[in-house]
């Protein structure tokens, strides 16, 4: 057996076996759905369908429905988008590029971070779709033989870099997602009861026998789409940020948008995860996996990419003074000072100013103080998308045109709708399958469990350990 | 055709291992081994070829990759050619994030459905089970006994099992593939 350092904090606390991960993960799958269950899934259900009901009222009535003006055509929906598309971010960051970089606290949490990708990606979506008005006609933005020439889509548009790149990015998730599900399934199957369940999860579970031969396919298949998955994350919040800086919008037409997109939605992302992932670990009992530990390490990225969002809001100002460019500097005069000014510096206090308490190891490891803060988080990345779309063009190059903007009912219904459907999503998923990857966590059970651990430290308790031994893991309750 | 087979269960992976490697040792065939988890080691030990399921990832994206360059440069080029921004027909650099997209999309579908394909997974497949515990806590190695074992052998693996620290060997006859 490969021994990890005993210094390290163990990543499954408690006594565990094999036996007892898949129990203790299975139960909120088998057990009856509880009160706070079923009263949370029935208010997210409720604003959902609210969400379903301003989305038709927006097909009936047609754009003009929504707050946007020929100035500001971009409002709450494409602020949205963005902001879902970056919240998706986290899921893929942690099952994929974690996995290349060997971060073994990854597998509490990917199952559940992937699912959250998932759903938010299917949130953002909805935007652009409904943006475009007439959306039985979605179909146009992709490259068929059509009756019109054939009239071809522009593929220089990072528009329709967006359709690829989007749609790419829901299916690899969704593919990665699942294949690591299905052994998991299997786990559940051979423990169902009811013949509902039994036929339920084996229709899912694809017929998987653990064979070592398609364990072998398994983890082949899961690392190239781990490398794939790596860049392409990467690419698709970068063509996001094409849609605005391949413009020539001042505050939007910067080379500095690609990394900083991508940083904040990381941030985001992280923030989002830590929401979903305090509530699950508290709901379904499930603190032994996901500990302390796991919450500080995302917190450290929070604050990693926290910080660099925050150099790069400096570095546009700087560059904005910088270019000499008028256009440029009131740009972003107007966002600190314009009418707009408080989502800028809403903006600046979220995102800039808050996440660097997590330098501190006391307030990384303080579980409420870090659900507060994700709040934060998510509230300061949502203003950031405001501010770079809506400060930005409502002010254009014509003061004639100049406007402002403000939502209407059906826009902000659309995105409580969205959180209702994101929130309903999950709770399903948290009741039907595993949240955490049971296999994964049997695989580093001996190298990263708590009782594992001190059994080994006990084992090899030699000199050399006892005379550094204020190093060596103690293993205390918390 | 009948599938009998004899099947050793095992509590520990390192133990299991060892039962491998003492089994491969004898000169007996074995037919599969089925763990809960992914076993490090295992395939060695069983000496499984690598799987070449990463090369068809490679063939799926290239095939994307030519597929998007080629659709696209035809279509700026010959079939359909537009001036946009007074740019040339076959703009390069603009097609780099429509084939990167689909490179990443032929290979992770390919991949994925080949992987299915070759393991036999399929939704709503129907198997029987050998155990129940294979999937929670329990490793297991297989023998299939159609595939010429006689009778001498079949005790030899008794013995070996035991000895290697099975806690329970059974023979399982099942209608069909488990």
């Amino acid at each position: 057996m490969k021994a990890e350092s005993i210094i390290r904090a163990p990543l499954i606390e408690g006594t565990k076996d094999y036996h007892k991960i898949t129990e203790d993960i299975c139960r909120p799958i088998e057990a009856k759905p509880s009160r706070s269950w079923l009263i949370s899934i029935t208010l997210s259900a409720i604003l959902m369908c609210w969400g379903f009901f301003a989305l038709g009222w927006t097909v009936w009535y047609g754009i003009g429905v929504w707050g946007l003006n020929k100035t500001v055509g971009w409002g709450w929906d494409i602020t949205n988008f963005v902001w879902w598309i970056g919240i998706g971010h986290a899921g893929t960051l942690i099952s994929a590029i974690l996995l290349l970089f060997r971060q073994k606290w990854r597998t509490a949490v990917n199952r559940a971070a992937e699912a959250m990708t998932i759903f938010a990606v299917i949130c953002a979506g909805l935007f652009p779709i409904f943006h475009m008005g007439r959306v039985w006609l979605m179909f146009f933005t992709l490259p068929y033989p059509n009756s019109r020439g054939p009239l071809w889509v522009n593929f220089n548009s990072p528009l329709l870099w967006d359709v690829f790149a989007i749609s790419t990015y829901f299916t690899i998730s969704l593919l990665f997602w699942y294949t690591g599900l299905i052994p998991d399934v299997a786990s559940v199957r051979d423990r169902a009861k009811s013949k509902i369940a039994k036929v339920a999860y084996n229709i899912m579970s694809f017929g998987w026998t653990g064979s070592a031969k398609h364990w072998q396919r398994h983890e082949s298949l899961s690392l190239v789409l781990a490398g794939l998955s790596t860049p392409l994350v990467l690419s698709v919040h970068t063509i996001v940020s094409f849609d605005f800086a391949t413009s020539v919008v001042p505050g939007w037409h910067t080379t500095i948008f690609p990394p900083y997109f991508v940083a904040g939605a990381i941030f985001s992302g992280f923030a989002m995860v830590l929401t979903l992932m305090i509530i699950t670990r508290k709901v379904l009992n499930l603190k032994e996996y996901i500990t302390i530990g796991h919450i500080e390490s995302m917190n450290k990225i929070i604050v990693l990419t926290g910080s660099i969002v925050g150099c790069a809001y400096l570095t546009e100002l700087f560059t904005a003074w910088y270019s000499q460019s008028i256009y440029e500097q009131y740009a972003f005069m107007n966002r600190a000072m314009g009418p707009y000014w408080w989502s800028y510096w809403g903006m600046m206090t979220c995102n800039v100013i808050s996440p660097q308490l997590f330098w501190f190891p006391k307030l990384r490891r303080n579980v409420a103080f870090t659900f507060f803060m994700t709040i934060v988080i998510n509230i300061g990345m949502w203003f950031e998308r405001f501010v770079i779309i809506v400060t930005s063009i409502h002010r254009d190059y014509i003061p004639s045109s100049w406007a402002l903007y403000s939502p209407t009912w059906v826009e902000i219904s659309i995105y409580a709708g969205t959180i209702g459907l994101f929130f309903t999503a999950f709770l399903l998923f948290a009741k039907t399958l595993p949240v955490i990857a049971m296999a994964e966590v049997k695989a580093i059970l001996k190298t990263s469990g708590e009782a594992q651990k001190s059994a080994y430290a006990a084992s090899h308790a030699h000199a050399d350990i006892q005379s550094h031994g204020h190093g060596a893991y103690q293993p205390t309750k918390p | 055709m009948a599938n009998n087979y004899i099947i050793g269960l095992f509590k520990d992976e390192e133990v299991l291992i060892n039962a491998v490697k003492n089994i491969r040792a004898e000169g007996i065939k074995i037919y599969d081994v089925l763990t809960p988890f992914p076993v490090h080691g295992l395939d060695n030990a069983m000496g499984l070829k690598e799987s070449r399921l990463h090369i068809t990832g490679f063939v799926y994206g290239f095939a994307g990759t030519a597929i998007a360059l080629g659709f696209m440069s035809w279509v700026f080029t010959s079939d359909w050619p537009m001036i946009y921004g007074g740019k040339p027909y076959f703009t390069f650099p603009a097609f780099i994030p429509i084939v990167f997209e689909f490179t990443v999309l032929l290979s992770g579908i390919g991949m994925t459905l080949t992987f299915l394909l070759r393991s036999g997974l399929y939704p709503g497949r129907i198997r029987e089970k050998l155990d129940d515990r294979i999937t929670d806590d329990t490793f297991c190695i297989v023998f299939n006994k159609d595939n010429k074992l006689n009778a001498e052998q079949e005790i030899k693996i008794n013995s070996i099992l035991k000895e290697s620290g099975a806690f329970e060997i059974k023979e399982k006859n099942l209608k069909r593939h488990y």
